[in-house]
């Protein structure tokens, strides 16, 4: 497989002997180890630890047992419920629909190509408000597409299926961008192997394509699925924010801001930062298990 | 800078913006729209005020120019009334605030104390330049025949409103629903029919503006819980489209204004900021006022606009229920009569 051929070589017996803090010192181009990790984790601080920190330390000012009565208020769960379910089926439907679109861009090439692979990237670039409405626009019962599946008895807009529907639409590009480079590198004479090897077309696809866009995949399908576990801006506009059927839990945390509890957005903010890094956690070793078996 | 009073809320909106997105954007803005000009305004309002302070602005503007000779700029800030004064708490640059109702002031003078808990009291009509109401608007032709408060909660009419809990004139609506329930069968029947009247709510926006969307341009519902001034302004943007419906009853709206003193005092802009309070109440300011279907104070002024403005008994926040902070802490605090109405029996 090609990321083999990037693999470090495995430390000898003698490599292990040196010095600990040499070890960790791995001749680099970057001038200075010193500077480049102190650089990375003062970023990291301002930017990413801080402000997490705030969020961990806020609600203990309501105590563990206000913690508990804002997470277990009936309106509070059911829209964390809501959240992290629907993020987790708009992701795990970008994912086939991810590995197709990627797959078309990359092996084929035909008139528009260019401009359909920019077109991936639209979910990213357009502000998310500006997404919702145009969805909303869309979907709403008196909208073109609203109307149609109105014909046929579906509410789109204002129901879970809407909110669904913008998650889909900001998690696509994640997986489309995380396999596109993977299947660039993917050698065609892998392929042509199995297939001289007698590898019928299914088993190629089952055996060789995908064990080697696995990672990038769970990789894509997670970044898609953090982002809609968070995002606002596109859903609130097509969700109708009715409180325990389509209430998202970022609307929710605004809401409580805007009651002036602070300590209890914290809290849900708090649960969704526990629940989505343990996600990624039990993700994360997943990739490492798939990524260790395809090297043996 | 004020940024350094804000740091601890502020980094909390960031975390929480990480995980939801809030908005934090008015703090970094608001931090520098005063640095250097100490001829600009900020006025933070709410919702569907958006057309009369552009032209109130534009008249105060030449008003001040004839006066002083000076150049004036005054920005405005909308949004749901309670985010926007929770923004002024988090250290938006307000210099004036004209809110929806008096206790999202209160909750700027009460935890960020930026201006004096009496400041009610500093202005005539307790601070409120105009009055409004909530009445119905209906789709043309009225095809639910809905006259008045019990027809709302009928099976399969469908109500638009916002979110009490993040809009103003939702919560203005919501209590209005209430004082009909309340002269009707008292407390028990007012829960009862505000329960009844949510159940048919689709959609819930968090401001008035948004439902106003919901209902006229998306088409969603039968009858929209409107602003008096959104829905004239609804007719005379969708024409006959809508029809305006008076109930028999509705409650007293009285968005006040305030000067933000702690603002005004670092910016340098008190005189301008209360000579753009005391200029609401003068004649000019009045029949903007009148002219964009709120109604105006001024008698003259109320005289000339009379027969746009229905003449509806209207309770008051005060008389029915004791004033906001009551209210607010019996209906709409988590846990309170609202929050029962969507938890399952």
């Amino acid at each position: 497989m090609t990321d083999l051929v990037a693999l470090p070589p495995r430390p000898t017996a003698g490599e292990a002997r040196r010095p600990r803090l040499a070890r960790w010192r791995e001749p680099s181009v970057l001038p200075g180890f010193g500077l480049a990790i102190g650089v990375t984790l003062a970023y990291l601080g301002a930017i990413v630890i801080l402000p997490l920190t705030a969020l961990a330390v806020r609600p203990w000012e309501i105590g563990l047992s206000g913690i508990w009565h804002t997470l277990t208020d009936p309106r509070v769960s059911a829209a964390l419920k809501l959240s992290f379910s629907l993020s987790a089926y708009a992701a795990l439907l970008n994912a086939p629909l991810g590995v197709l679109m990627a797959w078309v861009l990359v092996r084929y090439q035909f008139p528009g190509r260019r401009l359909l692979d920019a077109l991936v990237d639209l979910p990213f670039a357009l502000p998310t408000a500006v997404a919702g409405i145009a969805l909303t626009a869309l979907y709403a019962p008196n909208g073109p597409l609203g109307a149609l599946a109105a014909k046929v008895g579906l509410k789109t807009a204002y129901s879970p299926l809407g909110i669904f529907i913008a998650l889909v639409f900001i998690g696509l590009p994640f997986v489309v961008r995380a396999l596109q480079p993977v299947l660039e590198d993917l050698d065609r004479e892998v392929e042509e192997a199995a297939q001289t090897l007698g590898a019928s077309a299914w088993q190629r696809v089952v055996h060789v394509i995908l064990p080697a866009i696995a990672p990038a995949l769970i990789s894509g399908v997670t970044l898609a699925f953090a982002r809609a576990v968070g995002e606002y801006g596109s859903v609130v506009f097509i969700a109708g924010n009715m409180p325990m059927k389509t209430e998202i839990a970022p609307l929710l945390i605004v809401i409580k801001l805007e009651q002036y509890d602070y300590a209890g957005a914290a809290a849900i903010g708090m649960a969704m930062v526990a629940i989505s890094f343990g996600s990624l956690i039990a993700i994360n070793s997943v990739q490492l298990f798939l990524a260790g078996r395809g090297r043996r | 800078m004020s940024n350094t009073t804000i740091t601890r809320r502020g980094l909390v909106a960031t975390g929480a913006a990480l995980t939801g997105g809030a908005a934090a954007g008015p703090l970094l803005l608001g931090g520098v729209a005063h640095a250097s000009d100490p001829l600009t305004l900020l006025n933070v309002s709410y919702d569907p005020t958006r057309e009369l302070y552009k032209d109130i602005n534009a008249a105060y503007a030449a008003y001040w120019k004839g006066k002083t000779g000076q150049t004036i700029t005054i920005n405005q800030s909308h949004g749901g009334s309670g985010k926007q004064a929770r923004s002024v708490i988090d250290g938006l640059q307000a210099d004036v605030v004209t809110l929806a109702l008096a206790a999202d002031i209160d909750e700027i003078a009460q935890r960020a104390k930026l201006l004096p808990a009496n400041w009610q009291a500093r202005l005539p009509n307790n601070s409120t330049p105009y009055t409004s109401t909530i009445i119905f608007l209906v789709r043309k032709g009225n095809p639910w025949k809905i006259r008045d408060w019990p027809d709302l909660v009928k099976p399969g009419v469908g109500v638009i409103t916002a979110n009490p809990k993040t809009s103003g004139g939702a919560r203005w609506a919501y209590l209005a629903a209430w004082a009909y329930g309340l002269k009707n069968g008292g407390p028990a029947a007012a829960q009862a029919y505000v329960t009844k009247l949510f159940k048919n709510v689709p959609v819930l926006d968090t401001g008035a503006r948004g439902s106003t969307t919901t209902f006229a341009q998306r088409r969603i519902g039968d009858v929209l819980l409107s602003w008096e001034n959104e829905a004239h302004l609804t007719i005379d943007e969708f024409g006959p489209n809508f029809e305006i419906i008076y109930p028999s009853s509705s409650i007293l709206a009285e968005p006040p204004v305030a000067l933000i003193d702690k603002n005004v005092d670092r910016h340098k802009t008190r005189t301008l900021a209360e000579g753009y309070l005391n200029f609401l109440y003068s004649p000019a300011a009045q029949d903007i006022i009148g002219k964009h279907h709120f109604r105006p104070r001024n008698a003259q002024a109320a005289a000339k606009y009379a027969q746009a403005f229905k003449k509806i008994p209207l309770v008051t926040i005060d008389d029915t229920f004791g004033g906001w902070k009551k209210a607010q802490a019996i209906h709409f605090a988590d846990g309170g009569v609202f929050d029962k109405i969507y938890q399952p029996a």
